[in-house]
C-alpha cells in the first residue's frame, strides 16, 4: 500500500465543493449504479407514498372495500367543518398537539441548553455526567411510557408517595398534561443537551478571550458571544424538537391512553387509530396533510425569526 | 477570581450535578428493583427500592408466557434492527459517495431532492406507506419494519458530509494505480469510514429497536411482534401486572443499555454532531 504514504493533508484537500478528482476514468453509469439501490428505496418508500398519499386524501378510501370512490376535497371541507363528526375529533386532536408542542418546546430548549452550559466547563467526570443525562434517550417509548406509567399511578406510583399527592396523572387534565410533558423532558433532554454541548465546543475560545479583555462579565459574554454562537445549533434544535413534539404519539398512547375524553390524544395517535384501525384512510391522510401543513408552517416561522435576528 | 472561590464553585457545580444525575437515573433503577419483586410486592403502596423478598419470578413467568411470546419478540427485534441497519448502510454509503465525489448529470437535482425529504413531516408517509406494504404483502411480517423506514434521507446525508471530508488524494492515487470506481469505493474510502459507518450503524440499530408507532399497526400476530410492539399489547388491560411489564421493560432495554455502555461516546458524538454539519 505504498500509494496510501504520499504526503498528506495538503491545504486544500477537503474543499467540499470540488466533486470528483481530474483523471477520471468512469463509465457514465458508474455513479447510477451506486445511487440506484438507494434510489429504488427513496422512489417507492418516500417519493412515492407523499404522492400516493395525496391521492388517498382525495378518496373515500378503505382498504377492504373494493369501491374507492373519488370524493374530491369533501375529506378537508369535512375536517375544517368542526361540527362534523371528523372535525370535531381532529381538532381537539390538533389542540392536543398544540398544547403538547408549545409547552414542551421551551422546556426542551431552556434546560437541555442549562444543562449543556453547565457541562461546559473542563472538569472531571464531564462525560460521565454526559452519559446519564442522556441515558433514558437510548430507552425506547415503550419502555419510557410503561415506566411512567407506573410511577405516575394515581394509587401505588411513587411520584404521588414522594409529593405527598394524590393526583390522578393519567386520567385528569390538566395533571396528564403536566405528567405527558415531564416524562417527555426525562426522557428527552440529554438528546438536545449534547447537541447544545456539541455546539458551545465549537466557538472559538479566543472570542471569549477577546471579551474577557474588553472586561465584559459572565453574563455579557453568554449575551454577546454564546448565544450568538449558538445561533445555527439552536434553529436546529427547535425545529427538530418541534417535530418530534408534534409527533407525539407513544407517551399519549401509554400513559393516559388519550384520557379523559381524547383530551389527551394527539394529532398521530388520532390519524393512526382512523387510518389503521378503522381503515378510513381518505380521511386520515387528509388530516395527516393538515398537520404536515401546520408543521412546514411552523419550520418556516421559526426560520424566519432567526434570519430576522441576524440581518439587525 | 480566587483559587477559594473557584473550588467552591466547582464543588457546588459537582454537587448540582450529581443530584441530579442521581434523581435522573432513580426511575431506571426502580424499573429495575420492581422486577425482582412479588406481584404483591409490585402492586404494594409503599415504595420498596431493594425488594424484599427478592424474586426472578416476574421473568420466569414472562419467559414462559404462552400469549406473549417474549423470547420471539426479542428474536425478531433483534433480526429487524440488524437487517435494518445493514440495509441502510448497504443502499446510503454508495450513494452518499456517487453524491459527495462522482460527477454525473442530475446529481444536484438528485441530492436537491433527497435532502429535501428530511424536511417532509413523516406523518405524511405512515396511511400511503401501509397501503404499499400491504401491497408488497409484508403486512404482518419482519419486512415492513426493515424495508421501508431505509429510504430515509439521514444515512445518505450524515455519511456524505463524511465522505467530502477525507482527503482526495488517496482516492486519486489509487486512481493512478488503475482502481476503477468500485474498487477505489471498497477498498479505500470505506475502511477510511469505519467510524462513520459504525456511528450510522449503531444509531439505525438504536432507531429500529425503539420505533413503536409504525411497528404496533403494521405487526399483528403474537407470534411476528416486536419487543415494543408486544409491550405494547399490555396497554389497556386491567390490572396491569407491573412486575411482569418491568422485567419486559428490563429485557427491552438491555440490548441497547448494552450498546450504549459499550459504544456511547460514538452514539453520542454521531448524534450530537449530525446535525450541525448541515
Amino acid at each position: 500500500m505504498s500509494v496510501l504514504t504520499r504526503p498528506k493533508g495538503l491545504s486544500g484537500a477537503a474543499g467540499p465543493a470540488a466533486p470528483a478528482g481530474r483523471a477520471k476514468r468512469m463509465r457514465t453509469w458508474t455513479p447510477y449504479a451506486f445511487l440506484a439501490p438507494y434510489l429504488a428505496l427513496f422512489a417507492v418508500f418516500m417519493v412515492l407514498p407523499i404522492g400516493f398519499g395525496f391521492w388517498t386524501s382525495l378518496h373515500e378510501w378503505d382498504i377492504n372495500l373494493p369501491a374507492k370512490p373519488f370524493v374530491g376535497l369533501e375529506n378537508y371541507t369535512d375536517l375544517f367543518d368542526p361540527s362534523s363528526v371528523d372535525g370535531g375529533r381532529f381538532w381537539t386532536a390538533m389542540r392536543a398537539t398544540g398544547v403538547f408542542t408549545l409547552f414542551s418546546v421551551p422546556l426542551l430548549i431552556v434546560l437541555p441548553l442549562l444543562a449543556a452550559l453547565l457541562m461546559n466547563g473542563r472538569f472531571r467526570g464531564r462525560n460521565l455526567y454526559r452519559a446519564v443525562y442522556f441515558a433514558p434517550y437510548v430507552l425506547g417509548v415503550a419502555v419510557v411510557g410503561f415506566l411512567w406509567r407506573f410511577l405516575l399511578d394515581g394509587n401505588i406510583g411513587l411520584v404521588n408517595h414522594y409529593l405527598g399527592l394524590e393526583v390522578q396523572w393519567t386520567t385528569d387534565v390538566p395533571p396528564a398534561w403536566v405528567a405527558l410533558i415531564g416524562v417527555t423532558v426525562w426522557w428527552t433532554l440529554g438528546l438536545n443537551a449534547v447537541i447544545f454541548l456539541a455546539g458551545l465546543q465549537d466557538i472559538p475560545r479566543e472570542l471569549y478571550e477577546a471579551a474577557m479583555v474588553d472586561g465584559a462579565s459572565a453574563w455579557r459574554r453568554f449575551r454577546a458571544v454564546t448565544l450568538p454562537g449558538l445561533r445555527p445549533v439552536t434553529v436546529f434544535v427547535i425545529n427538530a424538537t418541534i417535530l418530534a413534539s408534534a409527533n407525539m404519539f407513544g407517551q399519549s398512547y401509554l400513559i393516559t391512553a388519550g384520557a379523559p375524553a381524547d383530551q389527551t390524544k394527539t394529532a398521530i395517535y388520532l390519524i393512526a387509530e382512523t387510518g389503521l384501525r378503522q381503515f378510513d384512510m381518505g380521511t386520515a391522510s387528509a388530516m395527516s396533510f393538515i398537520l404536515a401543513a401546520f408543521l412546514m408552517a411552523a419550520s418556516a416561522l421559526v426560520f424566519g425569526a432567526f434570519r430576522d435576528r441576524s440581518r439587525r | 477570581m480566587t483559587r477559594d472561590t473557584r473550588g467552591v464553585r466547582r464543588a457546588l457545580l459537582h454537587l448540582v450535578l450529581a443530584v441530579v444525575a442521581a434523581l435522573y437515573l432513580s426511575p431506571l433503577v426502580y424499573m429495575v428493583s420492581t422486577s425482582f419483586k412479588t406481584r404483591e410486592g409490585a402492586g404494594s403502596t409503599d415504595p420498596q427500592w431493594i425488594p424484599d423478598p427478592f424474586t426472578a419470578d416476574a421473568y420466569r413467568e414472562i419467559l414462559s408466557s404462552q400469549d406473549s411470546p417474549i423470547l420471539t419478540w426479542f428474536v425478531n427485534s433483534l433480526i429487524a434492527a440488524t437487517g435494518h441497519a445493514a440495509l441502510v448502510l448497504v443502499t446510503a454509503a454508495p450513494a452518499a459517495y456517487a453524491l459527495a465525489r462522482l460527477d454525473f448529470r442530475g446529481r444536484t437535482a438528485i441530492f436537491t431532492m433527497v435532502v429535501a425529504t428530511l424536511f417532509v413531516p413523516p406523518v405524511v408517509l405512515l396511511i400511503p406507506n401501509f397501503l404499499i406494504v400491504n401491497e408488497l404483502a409484508w403486512v404482518d411480517s419482519l419486512p415492513a419494519v426493515i424495508v421501508p423506514a431505509a429510504a430515509g434521507a439521514f444515512g445518505v446525508f450524515f455519511l456524505r458530509q463524511f465522505f467530502l471530508t477525507l482527503p482526495e488524494e488517496l482516492e486519486e492515487a489509487a486512481e493512478l494505480d488503475g482502481c476503477n470506481r468500485w474498487q477505489i469505493f471498497t477498498t479505500v474510502v470505506l475502511p477510511l469510514a469505519r467510524p462513520a459507518l459504525v456511528t450510522l450503524f449503531l444509531l439505525a440499530f438504536l432507531t429500529n429497536w425503539n420505533d413503536f408507532l409504525w411497528p404496533i399497526y403494521v405487526l399483528l400476530s403474537p407470534d411476528s411482534l416486536t419487543l415494543p410492539a408486544g409491550l405494547g399489547n399490555f396497554q389497556g388491560a386491567n390490572n396491569i401486572r407491573y412486575d411482569l411489564l418491568m422485567a419486559g421493560a428490563v429485557i427491552a432495554s438491555l440490548p441497547v443499555i448494552a450498546l450504549y455502555l459499550v459504544a456511547q461516546r460514538w452514539v453520542i458524538e454521531g448524534i450530537s454532531r449530525s446535525g450541525l454539519k448541515g
